[in-house]
């Protein structure tokens, strides 16, 4: 009946999507300048006694620049990279169980890992074949490990991906299990306690070039598949069928993205060790700043956890130094205000 | 409105079952039904709460395995269709539909995912059947807006604008009026009736609404013991399958060429059915 407009919807041409690139770009621009402050932070903050001023980062000498090349810059990066890690790994988490809640976590990787890096310890104090072991395995490939065992596990118990529900009650099972046997390890050998207790609570302090290099590859390898998933997604938050109905293969699109939810979450525990809260809050933030479909929230998210982190390293140095706080505890105080502070604008609003 | 495009020619049946059968564990919902759907027809599924509408219209969609039996789209089994080509002919619209963030015109832009795939690069033609999709549709207006704010009426517009955006041959509508007021039920109906008489789509929806369900060219009458009947309405109403399906008296009005329900205020008496249940003049 109507004839068919020179422009006819304004979706990827005119002006309002011109606009809502340009808010995009604004938004990503804003989240770097936010980075590099914080990276910048946290070159000239430490527990080092070493001066730390302007001036030192600018012309440190011998010892200053062991310090800022082989400590706190792959620290600084590597806290980046985990956090970026984390949220991008959350967004997908949450867009594939289509909850809010979800994190990455939730397929059983941090318990996965905890008794990983557990068992490998106590292997190390057992015998002198642990020790070898122990020590080619490394605390970064025992957490994998036990992060990929886990995920396998809660897999396998809720018989495939395709049930949500399932998926997640397993996870928790998972979850709880593997918990409560690092917890009966650990009771058991009370010396390895202190040296958990850094991976458990979170710890950036041992992040090296090597695992820098390692987050940075796994952030490649998961964020281009991701991108590449990100209208399945969009396609999920209106039901499963209609998913299905429109094309899509249920089964290997969350066989796909619960595969990459896996790799990050795992290469970021071993590395970091069990920092919470990063990778539910990044996507949250997301949302609550720039309302956006599953590709534009898959850039975002790290980009935010990525400076989540960054600040929490920062904040875990700054506020008792000379000595540190766990990262971990830092993340989770940051977190929760956020969480509480979203429901307090949502009860506010009625 | 959508410009008229043949899609389906020839008298065989755009979509089809034989002996059909599909449930939920124990309980057999569909037993061995046989029906076909004729392309450039509107199809009405009419029967009480739970007899199986939507089982019968999500097992058409191939969302539902069937227990025995065989679905044909095209003469082709559904099960050998290549999935993507399988979207591009056949569009549902469930029942009910989650609530997302995105705006309506992604949500639209989704209709087109069987024809523009992962990268999302739209075409002049998938931006084309998007705008006459939400133009037929009247949903256009908020097309930047967020399926978040929009009432329950406008969203379900959304819905049917994305699966009017397919272009499939096939359209397959669990209640397409839920939610929307009566000139926009108006519209849908109407809708529904260009697309299989302008476009030769088989349009085959579920309404609760008789008076609406009845203004369809064909009318599958499902009854709690499995098909009551299959045929035109004139057939239905000539064979009082309706008072059948529901197991008690529908009244049927006809005025002007439309069929009209209506409702008995009286409480059924406990002697028997009243009189006269089936067509009035």
């Amino acid at each position: 009946m109507s004839a068919t407009p020179t422009l006819p919807l304004d979706l990827g041409i005119g002006p309002r999507a011109a606009r809502a690139r340009r808010r995009l770009l604004v938004w990503v621009l804003c989240c770097l300048a936010i980075t590099l402050l914080l990276a910048f932070g946290s070159l000239i903050v430490g527990t080092s006694s070493i001066e730390t001023s302007l001036g030192w980062l600018l012309r440190p000498d011998a010892e200053a620049s062991v310090v800022l090349w082989q400590i706190r810059l792959p620290r600084t990066l590597g806290a980046w990279l985990a956090g970026a890690l984390l949220g991008l790994a959350g967004g997908i988490a949450q867009g594939v169980f289509r909850n809010p809640l979800a994190e990455p976590y939730l397929l059983g990787t941090a318990s996965g890992a905890a008794l990983g890096v557990t068992i490998t310890l106590i292997a190390a104090d057992a015998s002198f074949e642990g020790l070898v072991w122990a020590a080619r395995l490394g605390v970064t490939g025992a957490a994998c490990l036990g992060a990929a065992g886990a995920t396998l596990l809660t897999v396998s118990l809720s018989r495939g991906v395709l049930q949500t529900r399932s998926l997640l009650l397993s996870g928790v099972v998972v979850a709880f299990l593997l918990g409560s046997i690092t917890q009966l390890l650990l009771l058991s050998r009370p010396e390895i306690w202190r040296t958990m207790q850094s991976f458990l609570f979170g710890s950036t302090g041992f992040l090296s070039w090597s695992s820098a290099e390692l987050l940075g590859g796994a952030l490649c390898v998961s964020i281009v598949p991701a991108l590449l998933l990100a209208r399945g997604l969009d396609a999920l938050t209106l039901g499963e069928d209609t998913a299905q109905s429109l094309g899509l293969s249920l089964p290997l699109l969350r066989l796909a993205l619960l595969g990459i939810v896996s790799i990050a979450s795992a290469t970021a525990v071993g590395q970091v060790g069990v920092v919470g809260f990063v990778g539910l809050i990044a996507p949250h933030i997301v949302r609550e700043t720039l309302s956006v479909n599953h590709r534009q929230l898959l850039i975002g998210a790290p980009l935010c956890g990525g400076a989540l982190l960054q600040a929490a390293d920062l904040l875990s140095r700054w506020v008792i130094r000379p000595s540190e706080l766990p990262v971990g505890a830092v993340t989770a105080c940051l977190g929760g205000s956020y969480l509480i502070f979203l429901l307090w604008r949502r009860n506010r609003r009625g | 409105m959508a410009e008229a495009q043949p899609r389906v020619g020839g008298g065989t049946s755009a979509l089809s079952c034989g002996e059909l059968s599909v449930g939920y564990g124990e309980h057999v919902v569909i037993k061995t039904l046989s029906i076909g759907f004729l392309p450039g027809q509107w199809t009405s599924i009419v029967g009480p709460n739970g007899c199986g509408k939507s089982t019968l219209l999500r097992a058409l969609a191939g969302l539902e395995p069937a227990r025995s039996g065989t679905i044909y789209l095209q003469d082709r089994a559904l099960a050998s269709w290549p999935r993507r080509a399988r979207a591009r002919r056949i569009a549902w619209l469930a029942q009910t539909s989650a609530i997302s963030d995105l705006t309506a015109a992604e949500v639209v832009g989704l209709g087109r995912f069987a024809h523009s795939g992962w990268l999302a690069h739209r075409q002049a033609a998938d931006e084309a059947a998007m705008y006459r999709a939400m133009m037929a549709t009247g949903s256009f207006a908020w097309a930047h807006r967020r399926m978040s704010t929009l009432s329950g009426g406008e969203r379900q517009r959304v819905h049917l604008a994305r699966t009017l955006a397919v272009e499939a041959s096939v359209m397959l509508l669990d209640e397409p009026t839920t939610h929307l007021d009566p000139p926009h039920q108006e519209d849908i109906v109407r809708l529904l009736r260009e697309q299989a008489r302008g476009c030769g789509v088989s349009v085959v929806s579920a309404i609760h609404d008789l008076s609406l369900a009845l203004a369809a060219d064909r009318i599958v009458v499902l009854g709690y013991r499995g098909l009551v009947g299959h045929g035109t309405i004139a057939e239905a109403l000539a064979g009082d399958w309706l008072s059948a399906a529901f197991e008690t008296p529908v009244n049927v009005i006809e005025h002007r060429g439309a069929y009209l329900w209506r409702p008995s205020l009286e409480a059924p008496s406990a002697a028997g059915a009243p009189a006269q249940p089936g067509i009035e003049r």
